[in-house]
């Protein structure tokens, strides 16, 4: 197995211009964090963005921030928060679902499009991205994008490549909007509520004009009884106001009482990096994306068919779902009870086995898939990047 | 040099009557404009200085309508030009003689509206502000807001990925869409997206937003809708000088403030909007800046302090809070007039280059010396808290030496805004407006790339033509 470890664009670029005439398919790799994630890859070498880690432009004062996409998730938050600046979309860590080690990168949170419990005040990576340079299966270097806050000029191509999971291309630079960091971020907590009666509650907070950063809810079946959390964050004295206009709001529910702000913490990071669910590890993981007031009803159908456990953040509108490996992963009666209430199921986690014979994102229908199969062509016409990682075609 | 045109096809030219007798069959009868007279209202945007003649006009009030008339123009290979309220500035409505114009005005209904959710189903020709105002009873908002709303679409807002002065804190067009129904060109329609967040397989929904009308024709969306704050201050800052005011804004969002927004208008610009909306905007000022906070009463009292500080550090002269809805809304009319009020002065061109907003007052003395270069006068009136400017250059549309004045000074500012690390549009689009410009920007390897994706959608060219690319060397796969 070659191993291509470009430490240029340039250099990329000869990569791949090589590996289109051999069509050689390409598993593109960063820290290899999420290698089990997705449909497993059919290739013969593999391209990394190893040795591509530099910084190449951060400037705070216009809160931007460009790197290679070896540059490491943990460097670049780091390096931000020595400016009290942040991610807006709080990207999830991968490790603990799919137990892997090594780093994350900023290149896989681009062509994953990461987000976390900020996704519904924040958006996701699509929506912070200013620009990518990546190279295209022609071996070309391509620039889209580019550091400015606001850009429509050409076809926005940079929300093509995030979240392409490398099949379209290898990123060689992503640049991002960022974000001053709150000074402070305080969460409410309110107890014991069903999962209908929970979102009834997040719809409440979320639809006040009080600026709810996160908010999720943890059924009894998770463990420490249900919890349901709403997250403010700003200037101190504006969280204080708000955090005791929602207390008022939500009295109808429950009296909603203001976590510590480290047990806070760690409770939104295990959120987001959906850690609640993570245990026992033969389970199959499931991200579930549907409108927040059906979140509830479509985990309860699920329930009917299999045995489940689930959590919701968005508001309701993310449903992660641990259930068995058996029929697999219970694909069928999953994808059907989101059918029925719009939205989509993408399979986290699973044996390989498993997440080779079962879509792991839900399959387009006819019209799209060309769509798709059009798209794929016209950036990697030999299809030598990732193939099938995203669907068996593409 | 004018803009350039394609020349028509002489045989779809050929062919009028034969194509009308067709879409004709295939629509209601009033969806159909065949007159020269009715057609006249379509011939332009609000890039007035240009203007062509469509072969036709059709106002379909279905999806499935506009589905038939993209299948039958791709079958008889005739172009179309869609089109929402024709308020781009970038001409990206302007029609062409071989072309038929495809407007989505008719179809303007609120579908559905789910506060729960804080999502609404809407019909693409609706106009933006129409979305705001439906769900205002509830304290909701749709938050981009062009200065155009009150007669802009989402279908158009869609297509060039609209903002407006709310978007430093709310984000442009392709972060507040959910979902649309979208018409392929061979009369397919697909969803894409919905009243979820984020979908399977590539970013369609993004690579639509903004696509100007190439890929498709959208006609109906799901939009965000957001609670709004408890309240809102627009404030007025005055300085002596543009730099003043450009360091002030760099300074309030280096402290970690973002406000919902900040406008900045310059002298010549405040003068022209005082005369005509009396929006109590300081005459005796250089530069003035709007800034707006929301939030509780308290909240708003809070920042609006420490931006005070930091105002009073660079030598703020002036500062007037809004004191009733009605000093505010003033404010606010005065800065969404600004377009409007200019075109009672003089004719202009209005630019949109976006740059890093360290080089704000670099590229306003910038523009300024470019402007003068050429004889001209400018206005400044743009959003400062990302960057993006729309100097107007002010012209006479009846002396075609000054229209060519006009368009080579926009096309050096332009090229500076690129130059310094920014970009030829913000929010306008390219239209045909600043196609010719493209390579500037990009490398002719990355317009090929952007072709051949387009080229997915589009391999004839048949949909919005002759807009966003420079007319030579064209790819059609």
């Amino acid at each position: 197995m070659t191993r291509h470890n470009p430490t240029s664009e340039a250099d990329a670029c000869a990569i791949v211009a090589e590996a289109a005439a051999q069509r050689t398919p390409l598993a593109i790799q960063g820290g290899g964090t999420k290698r089990a994630f997705g449909r497993p890859p059919q290739f013969e070498s593999i391209l990394s963005s190893s040795q591509m880690t530099k910084v190449t432009l951060y400037e705070p004062a216009e809160f931007v921030i460009s790197a290679e996409p070896g540059a490491s998730l943990s460097g670049i938050v780091r390096l931000l928060a020595e400016h009290r600046q942040e991610l807006a979309f709080e990207p999830l860590d991968y490790r603990p679902l799919l137990a892997s080690d090594g780093e994350p990168t900023i290149g896989a949170v681009a062509a994953m499009n990461l987000s976390g419990p900020r996704r519904i005040a924040g958006g996701a990576a699509r929506d912070s991205s200013l620009g990518v340079r990546f190279v295209n299966g022609r071996g070309e270097a391509i620039k889209c994008g580019g550091r400015v806050m606001k850009n429509v000029t050409g076809l926005d191509l940079v929300k093509l490549m995030v979240g392409a999971h490398g099949t379209l291309g290898f990123l060689t630079e992503v640049t991002f909007k960022v974000v001053p960091s709150p000074q402070r971020v305080a969460t409410l907590c309110l107890v014991g509520l069903s999962d209908q009666t929970a979102i009834a509650a997040l719809s409440a907070a979320l639809g006040s004009p009080y600026d709810v950063s996160g908010a999720a809810h943890l059924p009894a079946k998770i463990g420490g009884g249900a919890r349901t959390l709403i997250r403010v964050e700003g200037f101190p004295d504006s969280v204080e106001y708000r955090l005791g206009e929602l207390r008022s709001l939500l009295k109808a529910f429950d009296t909603a009482e203001v976590l510590a702000d480290d047990a806070a913490k760690d409770l939104w990071v295990a959120i987001r990096d959906a850690t609640v669910i993570a245990e026992p590890r033969d389970k199959a993981i499931w991200r579930i994306s549907t409108a927040p007031t059906r979140g509830a009803d479509v985990a309860a159908r699920i329930a009917r068919t299999i045995d489940a456990r689930w959590f919701f953040d968005w508001g309701g509108g993310l449903i992660w779902l641990a259930c068995e490996t058996a029929s697999a992963a219970g694909a069928a009666t999953i994808r059907a009870a989101v059918r029925q209430a719009g939205g989509h199921a993408t399979l986290v986690r699973a044996p390989e086995d498993v997440r080779a014979a079962v879509d792991v994102f839900d399959p387009p229908i006819e019209a799209i898939a060309r769509l798709q199969t059009g798209l794929k062509a016209s950036l990697d016409p030999t299809g030598i990047f990732n193939p099938g990682r995203m669907f068996p075609e593409l | 040099m004018p803009i350039a045109f394609p020349i028509p096809d002489e045989a779809v030219l050929g062919r009028r009557g034969e194509i009308l007798t067709g879409l004709g069959q295939l629509v209601a009868p009033e969806a159909l404009i065949i007159s020269e007279d009715e057609r006249r209202a379509f011939e332009t945007d609000a890039l007035t200085a240009y203007r062509r003649m469509p072969l036709a006009v059709l106002l379909p009030s279905t999806t499935t309508e506009v589905s038939t008339v993209l299948k039958f123009c791709a079958q008889n290979q005739v172009k179309v030009v869609p089109r929402g309220a024709g308020t781009s500035l970038a001409g990206g409505a302007i029609p062409q003689e071989d072309a038929i114009v495809l407007g989505v005005s008719k179809m303007n209904r609120i579908l559905d509206v789910n506060f729960e959710n804080r999502t609404a189903r809407v019909q693409a020709g609706v106009t933006n502000l129409a979305v705001s105002q439906a769900v205002a009873h509830e304290g909701f908002f749709y938050a981009p807001d062009p200065s155009s709303q009150l007669a802009c679409t989402i279908a158009g807002n869609i297509g060039m990925n609209s903002g407006g002065a709310h978007c430093l804190k709310y984000g442009v067009t392709t972060n507040n869409i959910l979902g649309v129904t979208l018409v392929l060109l061979d009369g397919t329609i697909v969803e894409i997206g919905g009243e979820h967040l984020d979908s399977p397989g590539y970013d369609l929904l993004g690579l639509i937003v903004g696509s100007e009308g190439q890929l498709g024709v959208v006609t109906e969306a799901v939009v965000r809708i957001r609670r709004a704050a408890e309240g809102a201050k627009p404030v007025l800052f005055g300085f002596d000088t543009s730099e003043e005011a450009g360091a002030c804004v760099a300074a309030i969002m280096g402290a970690g403030i973002i406000p919902v927004a900040i406008e900045f208008m310059d002298k010549q610009t405040i003068e022209i909007v005082e005369g005509f909306a009396k929006a109590g905007y300081p005459l005796d000022v250089g530069a003035l800046l709007i800034i707006e906070v929301e939030g509780s009463e308290r909240e708003m009292e809070a920042v609006l302090a420490r931006i005070v500080v930091i105002a009073r550090k660079h030598n703020v002269r002036h500062i007037k809070e809004s004191h009733s809805a009605a000093e505010a809304a003033a404010i606010w009319k005065g800065r969404k007039s600004a377009f409007g009020a200019t075109g009672r002065v003089a004719d202009y061109i209005c630019m949109d280059g976006t740059v890093p907003l360290g080089q704000l007052s670099n590229v306003l003395k910038r523009t300024g010396e470019i402007v003068a270069s050429y004889g001209l006068r400018v206005a400044n009136v743009f959003h400062a808290g990302d960057g993006n400017m729309h100097p107007l250059i002010l012209y006479n549309v009846n002396d075609p030496a000054e229209q060519a004045k006009a368009e080579a000074a926009g096309e050096d500012i332009l090229k500076y805004c690129v130059e310094v690390g920014g970009c030829l549009t913000g929010e306008h689009g390219v239209g045909i407006e600043k196609r010719d410009l493209m390579r500037f920007q990009f490398e002719e390897r990355d317009l090929r790339q952007q072709m051949r994706v387009r080229a997915v959608f589009d391999p004839a060219w048949l949909l919005n033509p002759a807009k966003v690319f420079p007319l030579d060397n064209r790819l059609t796969a």
